[in-house]
Order: structure tokens, then sequence, then C-alpha cells
């Protein structure tokens, strides 16, 4: 043991040197001073106190008090228009993959309280359907949203055009190939046999493509940027452009990690998509969409650079509390634990960020679509991380590795938190794209509801359930069969939650079908959850 | 660009120093990890078995990875076996570790039920042996015929649970299947267990 506390202590030694010369790059670099300079660059000139919400353009829009401002509006609507083409073909392939995705999940909720649903077929069998579901909606839905946001907002923040935007379009089409081929070898039973890495590494190679082909135009209008400082925003989707495909890529080196340490790197990748790849492009959107909306700068933008770095530092260390009590050393565990718990650092930092900057605005959820989806998605990142930093202790995991609660605790993140934001940021980005409104401002709200409370009832359920199951688990005294039977109805009321979750999904890609075939009114009318008769800002 | 460069070379070196610490160190420790001498390979029907195993997703539902009594008493009181050391998994490309337990652990499900005939019951329907059962069936590992013929392997069935006539007997693929499950027995003792094999009362 000796030599490998002694690495560890080394290494532990190495990581903070490297955090502490990221800090004084920092410093010395000015990203401090800038401070709240910095936080309203996101602004053009003039525009400060403006709110910018395209679903919900009650009062019209900030179009410049002088030459100069209009310029600048004009310049931001030059820099929407030249990466629509792209942007459209990541979401619209998103979409598509979340109503598909849907229902994968929907099935396989069923299967879990009706065994005998659907069970003929050895395509639709249980252990098929669930990891179509996961793929789908992780790499279908999710990320091809993200890159959609990201290639939305790259433009805006460097205030330029987009450069490369073919590259993104031809990344999207490789990107969409890869998900049939990878969903049909699931299916077929071809799966690579790793939560989170099913689909064959042959396959595989089509992502990091499609991916690397987003990268271009990303470098590209880097490259071009008119904007002396980088917003916080935009320093989380170019990290995790640059991690996804590093992750991916180690991750799914074929024949190259056996046995046991097959699963340290299993869960060190599936941790990491959720941490270095979804979690900063929703943090980033919110961070962008927040202070638009409400035509204010984030409180601290200090506090928004710690939360940067050192979420980089801990969330890239804490996939391997997926494995406590696992044949795998000690303090490898234990090393994941403590990141877990030390992530409630950038936690609470950008929730200051986020909530503080919403003190004060709370009357705008009623009638900002956008903000409404964002903000609770926000909301729940700040409670979903603080429950997995709990759910790392040893104690508490104990209870909850191998139930149902941390099926919950995925949906809270990756729904509740990810795919809200995500929601928003379609609602906020797509009226910019098509010059054109939303067509029916009662679909938007039939969306919220359905998918607020399908979630609510999924994640209530499985996490009382889960809880529940986790502990009888540990009393050999209750019987296996009796477990079972006592989540039934938690796996039954998940269906329920489910279908109505589906349901959203369909009135959201529906309205986002109208909006492409430019139904409805045109764009003059605001869309707004309730009627504008006044406004108050 | 400048500024740009330095988050980007930034965030990846900070990725680079945790695949050191979560990729690079555990492979270096554990590939060195003694395999238990008696531990089998599997045998090209079992490796078999295996792909079935994924194909069918049976990780989604059962793990194989027992922990250890000081933390979680009743995966040992459940008969689930020892905790479960890295040398255990030598033989397995992928792991199978698995996250959850709607169905109970497997990875001494061998030793637990070693009757092929219960195990292809249960695979063509659990609920034949436990009516509450959640687990699928697997109907399509298995054959309807009208008479069996020598060699194949019956799956005797309750009347009401079986067809209205002729007989149900299993495919290759679910006796591979039930073999690899036969197979996974390691109530061997493991040679480098910590502690933990020490009694703890």
């Amino acid at each position: 043991m000796t030599p490998t506390i002694a690495i560890l202590l080394i290494i532990t030694f190495v990581l903070s040197t490297v955090g502490l010369l990221l800090l004084i790059w920092s410093i010395a670099n000015n990203q401090f001073s800038h401070g709240q300079k910095a936080a309203r660059s996101i602004f053009s000139p003039g525009e400060e106190g403006h709110s910018e919400d395209p679903a919900r353009p009650a009062d019209p829009s900030f179009t410049g008090d002088n030459t100069a401002q209009a310029a600048a509006i004009d310049a931001r609507w030059t820099a929407d228009q030249s990466s629509r083409t792209a942007v459209l073909a990541w979401l619209s392939s998103s979409i598509f993959w979340l109503v598909l995705g849907s229902f994968f999940g929907l099935v396989a909720s069923i299967k879990m309280h009706l065994p005998e649903f659907l069970v003929t077929s050895e395509f639709l069998t249980f252990g098929r359907v669930r990891p179509a579901h996961l793929n789908t909606v992780v790499y279908g839905w999710a990320s091809m949203a993200g890159i959609g946001a990201t290639l939305f907002l790259i433009p805006r923040l460097f205030k330029t055009s987009l450069a490369g935007g073919k590259y993104a379009v031809m990344g999207s089409v490789i990107w969409n190939i890869g998900l049939v081929l990878g969903l049909g070898a699931i299916t077929l039973g071809l799966s690579d046999g790793q939560e989170w890495l099913e689909f064959p590494w042959q396959i595989d190679i089509l992502f990091v493509i499609g991916g690397g082909l987003c990268a271009i135009p990303l470098l590209l209008t880097a490259a071009n940027r008119q904007v002396e400082h980088l917003y916080v925003t935009s320093w989380y989707l170019m990290a995790a452009l640059v991690w996804f495909p590093i992750l991916f890529l180690i991750a799914n080196m074929p024949f190259t990690f056996p046995g046991a340490s097959g699963a340290t790197v299993n869960w060190w990748f599936a941790h990491n998509v959720l941490g270095l790849w979804v979690t900063p492009i929703g943090i980033g959107i919110a961070y962008y969409m927040i202070p638009k909306i409400l035509g204010k700068p984030i409180i601290s933008y200090q506090l928004s650079l710690i939360g940067f770095w050192s979420l980089a530092l801990f969330y890239s260390q804490v996939g391997i509390h997926h494995l406590i009590g696992g044949p795998i050393p000690t303090w490898l565990v234990t090393l994941s634990i403590v990141h877990s718990v030390m992530m409630s650092i950038p936690v609470i930092t950008v929730a200051i960020n986020h909530h503080g900057t919403m003190m004060g605005n709370f009357g705008r959820l009623k009638d900002s679509p956008t903000l409404r989806f964002v903000w609770i998605g926000a909301l729940m990142y700040t409670v979903a991380s603080l429950q997995g930093s709990m759910a790392a202790l040893r104690s508490v995991n104990v209870i909850t590795h191998f139930t149902h609660y941390t099926i919950a605790h995925a949906h809270l993140g990756m729904y509740a938190f990810l795919s809200f934001i995500l929601f928003g940021a379609v609602y906020f980005i797509m009226p910019r794209l098509t010059n054109w409104e939303w067509p029916w401002r009662g679909l938007i709200s039939l969306h919220f509801w359905l998918v607020s409370v399908g979630i609510v009832i999924y994640v209530v359920s499985l996490s009382i359930a889960g809880w529940k199951q986790g502990v009888a688990l540990l009393d050999a005294t209750v019987p296996f069969i009796d477990i079972v039977r006592m989540t039934m109805p938690a796996l039954q009321a998940r269906t329920i939650g489910g279908a109505l979750m589906t349901l959203g999904h369909l009135v959201f890609a529906f309205h986002f079908v109208a909006m492409l075939m430019h139904r409805g009114i045109g764009n003059q009318q605001p869309t707004l959850f309730r009627s504008a008769i006044k406004e108050t800002t | 660009m400048k500024g740009a460069l330095a988050i980007m070379v930034g965030a990846a070196l900070i990725l680079l120093l945790a695949t050191l610490t979560l990729v690079v160190l555990p492979y270096l420790q554990m590939s060195a990890e003694q395999v238990p001498p008696d531990l089998k390979p599997y045998t090209q029907q079992q490796q078999r078995g295996r792909q079935l195993y994924i194909a069918n997703g049976c990780v989604y539902c059962h793990s194989q990875q027992p922990r250890d009594p000081g933390l979680a008493p009743g995966d040992r009181d459940r008969g689930w076996g020892r905790p479960s050391v890295p040398g255990d998994y030598a033989y397995d490309q992928p792991h199978l570790l698995g996250t959850m337990r709607t169905g109970p652990d497997l990875f001494n499900v061998g030793a637990r039920l070693p009757s092929i005939d219960w195990q292809l019951l249960h695979l063509y329907n659990p609920r034949t042996v436990y009516e509450d059962s959640i687990m699928p069936s697997y109907p399509f590992l298995f054959r309807h015929v009208d008479k069996a013929e020598a060699g194949d392997r019956v799956v005797y069935l309750q009347a009401s649970f079986g067809p209205e006539s002729g007989q149900i007997v299993a495919t290759d693929d679910a006796l591979a299947l039930a073999e690899y499950l036969l197979a996974l027995d390691h109530t061997y003792p493991a040679p480098t267990l910590p502690k933990a094999d020490a009694p703890k009362e």
C-alpha cells in the first residue's frame, strides 16, 4: 500500500499545483480585474437594462438608441443568421431523437411492471430497449441539442459570424448516421456491453469524426473573434468540446481495459459525460440566458471563474463513486468520494450566480418561457448536484447503490436540469433563427406543465421506493421477491410520469415543426404565457 | 485567440491528470493483481453465453459484485458470496459488474442454483418459479416442437405455463447462456482479499 499512498500524495500535490498555476494565470491575465466589465460583454452597447427574450418579445426588442448601437444589434442579427443552417441541422435532429428516445424509455418502463409486455421479440426485450433509451437521449437528444445551442451561442459570444458552418452540418449528418447504426447494433444484440458505451467501437469512430467536425467552426470563429474578453459561457462551451472527444476516444478503445480496471474506465467515462460534457453545456447556456433575459449582468463574475476551474478539477475525478464497495482499490474509491464532496464548491458558486442574479426578478418567470425552463433547470442543477455529493458518501451510498434511487437521481440531472435548460434554449433560439414567432403560446405552457408534472412524479416515486429498496436489500431477512413487490407501485407511477413527459415532447416537437413551416402568425405579435397587457421593466 | 487556446489547453491538461489517476494508475495496479489459481477461463460455450448475457442486457438488472460485509452485510447474508476482488474478473472482457439490483446479484449464481434445468425453466418464464418476478421471459431462446428429438433439451413446464400441444426445447443459445450462468461460481478463496475475509464478528 505504501507506494500507492506515495503516488496518491504526489498526484494530489501535482493537482493542487496545477490548480494554483491556473489561478495565478487567471489573475496575471486580468481575468479577475475585468470583473463586471466582462460580465457585461454579452450585451451590445446600450442594451443593458433591456431584456432580450425572443420567445417573449412583449416589449419591442431593443434596437439601439443611436446608429452605433443599432449597428451592433444588426451585427448580432447577422451573426445569428450565419449559424442558421448548422444550428437547425443539429436542433432538428435532436428533437427527432428526443421523441424516439422517450418512446424507448416508456416501453422500458412499462416492461418493468408488465414483464410480459412485447416479450416475444428479441429486438424489443427489456435489456435492449433500455440501453437504446439511454443512448438515444444522451447522444441523440442531449448531445445534439447541446451542440446546436453551442453553435448558436459561439458567434454571439465572439461577436462575429460563424465561420466554417458547413463542417458542422457535415458533422450532424455523420453523427446521425452513427446514431442510426449504433441503435441498430444494440437492437440486434451487438452491444459492446458497458453502460454508456454500448455502441460498438467501430461505430463510435463516426461520433469522434462528427464531433471533431464541429471543432473546426469553433476554432475558426474563435480566431475571428471581435471581443476582448471571453465571457464565462464560452469557457464552459470550449472546454466541453475539448473534453468530450478525449473522453469518448479513451473510453472506447477496444480490448484495452480488462476486468475490474474496465469498470473504473467505464464509470470514469460515464460520469464525465455528465460532468464534463452535458453539465458545462447546461451551465454555460444558463449563464448566458438568465442575464440576457433579465437584461442585467450576473452578480459575480469572479465567482463564475472559480466555479469553472473547480468544476474541471473536481468533476473529472468523481466517477468511481459508482463502484463503492466494488472490487477496486480503496484509495481510488476514496479519491472519488473526496472529489464528489468537493463538487459542492463549483455547485454553490454557480448557484450563487444563477439564483443571485434572479433575485428580485422572479416575477419574470410568469411570462418568459425561456427563463422559466432555464431557471428551473439551473435550480435542479443545484439540487441534483448536492444530492449527488451526498449519495457519494459511503454511509448513504450503501443504501442507494444498486437501487431505483440512482435512476431517479440520474433523471433529475439529465432531465430536470439539462433537458429543461435545453428546452429553454430552443425557445430562445428558434425565433432568432427563423425570424418567426412561436405560433401558439398555449402549446409552450402545455409542454411545460406536462413535462414538469411528469418529472416530479418520476423523481419523487422512484426516490422514495429506491431508498426503501436499498434499506431492505441490506437486511437479508427480507426476501428478495418482497422487495420486488414493494417497488411495484413506484414502477407503475414511473410509467405515468414518463407518459406525461413523452406527451410533452410530442407537443414540443409538433410546435417546433410548425415553427419551421412558418405556421401561425408572423414576427410582430409577442408570444407569452399570459397576454402582454402591461410591461413593468 | 490566446485566451481561448489557454482555456482549452488548461481544460485538456486537467482531464489528462484525471485520466492518470482514474484510468492509468488503477490499470497498472489492478493488472498486476494475482489471478486466483482456482479461477477457470470460460469455455467457448460459456463465452458464447456471456455474449448473450450482454446482447440481452442482463447487466441492467443484475450486478456481479458482492460487497464487503463490513459495509453491506446483506450481500453476504443473502448468500451472494464473499466480496469480489479484481483477480476474479481476470477473464472478463468487457466487465459486467452492473449497477442495478432489480434482480439479485449473480456473481455466484452457479453455486447457488446449480441446476441447468432450473436455469432453463427460469429463462423460459421466470414466473413459473417466482409468481411475482418482473424479469422478462425469453421465449425467443426456445423452440416449440411437436416432439423433442434425441439430443434436444426439453424444458419441463407446469401445464399452465406450457404450450397446448408439443414441447418446449432449448436452443443452443439458451444452453450457452445457462452454462455461462452456471459458470458464475466464485466460491473459491480469494488469495488477495484484504482483511475483509478475516472473521469480522
